[in-house]
């Protein structure tokens, strides 16, 4: 039996699904990141990262960056949606290949490994400004800021340097230029 | 210094700021002091149910059937959870509630506390906003902006938990300021030229149709009455969903009846043929869209809405005009008569020959069904209590299920908020609380719940409540013994296997009706049924009406799972010859 659909499932044909990073600012209130994430698993929208953190003390507000994927009417639809909610007091929806828009994300990566092996670890690393925030003998922890895929790639590069442990933020964006969101 | 109160007095000092009347609810530990109060405020009664569930159905059918916002009353816990389906079930449907629940003490939240629950976070997806109150400060502030937000936009439900602590601190009291935006975030979100546009395809159609929905009677009894003159003035034919039935008068000729899966022959092929569709105040909900991507293939779309995030959900539109209907109804007609005064006439031959065509598609009576002489069909029943009911001013609300399309097809109603029905959520028990509430807030009214005998099972327990406070509300139930609509779809889908669809054991209706104190009456043949019918209407009490009926009786028109609004079931004849098969199956 074919997969069971919810009531008349929408159009059969394939849309293409695009990488958007979706930048809400919401006051900083109890629960309302649970109003946010509940919103996106209750209506079937993808997270891929979610960065927050307050950004006014004195208005109280928060900013959070989400990754998501989908259609264009789905990603209509986040952002829709998005604005109903009561906290939040606006939201920006960039395409993740937007020329006019900064995405970052950090990582930690933790290598254990004689001299050679962190030195190579930490060589590899150079395209995205390492920092070394903690030296032992047989340890680096290096703290590096690239683009999603790019860590990704560095996980993977790194294994073989000793690599062993890997914390990593959600993207955060900003506008390039004297330009601001909203 | 201002006077101090305590959160209990506050409570209902904002109730009574916000003009309610009455409060559906149900006492317990956690909502105690706010219950204490209740005696000093005798403009405010409080409505006693049943079951919490119940208690929210009839602050929903109050708020349908007078327009203003219901008012719930729970206590923690298993009050709260309980409430839960009412809340979704208005949330589904766009209605104005704002539940008060009590919650354990702040020093005992997060210790799994007798009767506590997480009731922000189990209502968090079923409400617009809710509130856990932790500072009595707050108390005023939040109750107001609760208001707010239910009556505003798109009305739905809130939910407003406090602490039973918070209820007995004191502090003073802040009355609500004057409305403002919310969050910057205005309704009517339309231009001039989106209207001018609009007035531009109304224009051009040769097969224009106009598809009504709940929004117009979300959106005051104002809209109704410009929809009326909208019509009117274009000349145009209109559908309606089931939520938006009474806007436009049922027995008119320019109405098609009802759209959709049970909708007519006619509404669902003028939608399918036509070249433009004016969608005012519904969402293309998948009853009415049916198979989506064969949905109107040839049609300029318009939308009109008041929740931005309606528009493009389901189906793409060509005009997309946010904003409250009566305001964008107005301005139409207004911008229709200055450019093209008497358009209605001028523009007759141009849509002339679409009338004829759906003139013909009248002509196949797709509400027609054999009628017999032993046994009552429902739609018979339905269509007997409306002959002899539409002279009153009557108010309807049903259950869920066959009983519920039937009183949708054959019910004509002329008026607005004279129709409560669970569209939405779908649920089963709705209308025998709904009624209670609407026979609150219209006291002298003739008030009938047209329901089936399972669904009314579900929420029996409210007679008492319609006892207690001498509501004389009417259980019309078309009894036919089985979950009509489950067996129905057995009998398209499952090769006629009726899996536990059957109620073996029902109760004796009559017996139960004077178990609770109020009059039970049964039909069980045509001849007997105007009689009793009248019997229902002339007694002043509560009655439950056991209605007989065919068991086996299907609901038709249809249109099968899986498929456009061209390919309807027209009665029992079709359904041997259409099989449902495939991918229909599996949709719901």
């Amino acid at each position: 039996m074919s997969k069971a659909r919810s009531a008349y499932s929408i159009s059969s044909k394939k849309e293409k699904f695009d990488t958007h990073i979706i930048v809400v600012w919401v006051d900083n209130e109890a629960g309302v990141l649970a109003r946010i994430a509940g919103l996106f698993s209750g209506r079937g929208y993808n997270i891929e990262s979610l960065a927050v953190a307050e950004v006014d003390k004195k208005l109280n507000i928060s900013r959070i960056t989400i990754v998501t994927t989908g259609t264009p009417q789905v990603i209509n639809q986040i952002r829709l949606q998005l604005k109903k909610l009561i906290p939040v007091h606006n939201v920006a929806d960039f395409k993740r290949e937007d020329k006019k828009v900064i995405f970052k994300e950090m990582a930690l990566l933790k290598v254990v490994g004689k001299n050679g092996k962190k030195e190579k670890a930490l060589k590899a690393c150079k395209k995205f400004d390492p920092v070394i925030l903690d030296r032992t003998n047989n340890s680096y922890v290096i703290q590096i800021t690239a683009l999603r895929r790019e860590i990704d790639k560095m996980i993977v590069d790194l294994k073989k340097f000793g690599l062993v442990s890997v914390s990593r933020t959600g993207a955060v964006a900003m506008t390039r230029g004297a330009e601001i969101f909203k | 210094m201002s006077k101090l109160y305590t959160g209990a007095e506050i409570v209902f000092k904002c109730l009574e700021d916000h003009g309610v009347d009455f409060i559906f609810g149900y006492p317990g530990g956690a909502v105690l002091p706010i219950y204490d109060e209740l005696k000093h405020h005798t403009s405010i009664k409080h409505i006693l149910a049943r079951h919490e569930q119940g208690a929210g159905h009839a602050a929903e059918g109050y708020a349908r059937s007078s327009g203003k916002p219901g008012v719930v009353l729970v206590t923690s816990g298993p009050g709260a959870t309980n409430v839960v389906t009412a809340l979704t079930d208005a949330y589904m449907d766009s209605v104005p509630l704002v539940c008060i629940s009590g919650q354990v003490p702040t020093h005992l939240i997060g210790t799994d506390a007798f009767q506590e629950c997480d009731t922000t976070g189990i209502t968090r997806p079923c409400t617009k906003h809710n509130w856990l109150v932790k500072d009595v400060k707050d108390l005023a502030k939040t109750i107001h902006k609760a208001f707010e937000v239910a009556t505003t936009g798109r009305p739905g439900p809130v939910l407003v938990d406090i602490p039973k602590d918070i209820q007995f601190k004191k502090v003073s009291y802040s009355k609500p300021k004057k409305q403002k935006k919310l969050n910057g975030k205005t309704h009517n979100l339309y231009s001039q030229k989106e209207i001018e546009e609009l007035i531009k395809l109304i224009s051009k159609s040769k097969k224009p149709i106009i598809y009504s929905g709940g929004g117009v009677i979300n959106s005051g009894i104002e809209a109704s009455k410009f929809l009326r003159e909208l019509v009117e003035a274009t000349g145009f034919p209109i559908t309606s969903t089931l939520q938006g039935l009474g806007a436009y008068p049922g027995d008119d000729s320019h109405f098609l009846g009802m759209l959709g899966m049970h909708g007519t022959y006619e509404a669902n092929n003028a939608m399918y043929g036509c070249d433009l569709m004016i969608n005012v105040g519904a969402r293309f909900d998948d009853r009415i869209t049916g198979k989506i991507d064969e949905f109107s293939p040839n049609s300029k779309k318009v939308h009109i809405d008041i929740d931005p995030s309606s528009i493009n959900k389901n189906v793409k539109v060509d005009l997309a005009i946010v904003g409250d209907v009566a305001s964008v109804l107005r301005n139409t007609i207004k911008t229709l008569k200055k450019h093209k005064p008497n358009f209605s006439k001028s523009n007759k031959s141009n849509i002339s020959s679409w009338w004829e065509q759906i003139q013909k598609w009248r002509s196949v009576n797709s509400l027609g069904y054999i009628n017999s002489h032993e046994s009552i069909k429902p739609q018979y029943a339905v269509q007997r209590l409306y002959e002899l009911t539409k002279n009153k001013d009557t108010f309807i609300t049903t259950e869920v299920g066959q009983h519920q399309m039937w009183a949708a097809q054959h019910y004509k109603f002329d008026k607005p908020n004279r129709w409560m029905t669970s569209g939405g959520l779908g649920t089963m028990g709705y209308g025998l609380p709904a009624a209670v509430g609407v026979q609150i807030a219209n006291p002298n009214k003739l008030v009938i719940d047209i329901a089936g005998e399972a669904s009314v099972l579900m929420t029996m327990q409210e007679m008492s409540t319609a006892v207690q406070y001498s509501l004389p509300i009417k259980i019309f139930i078309l009894n036919n013994e089985y979950m009509g609509m489950v067996r129905q779809w057995q009998e398209l889908l499952h090769d006629k296997n009726y899996s536990e669809s059957y109620t073996a054991a029902l109760p004796d209706f009559v017996k139960l009706a004077e178990a609770y104190g109020c009059v039970g009456l049964r039909a069980k043949t045509p001849e007997e049924l105007d009689d009793k019918i009248i019997e229902m209407i002339n007694t002043d009490r509560p009655v439950i009406f056991d209605c007989l009926v065919d068991k086996v009786e299907n609901c038709f028109p249809m249109i099968p799972s899986g498929k456009p609004h061209n390919q309807m079931l027209l009665g029992p004849k079709d359904q041997e010859n259409n099989k449902i098969t495939g991918k229909g199956k599996t949709l719901v």
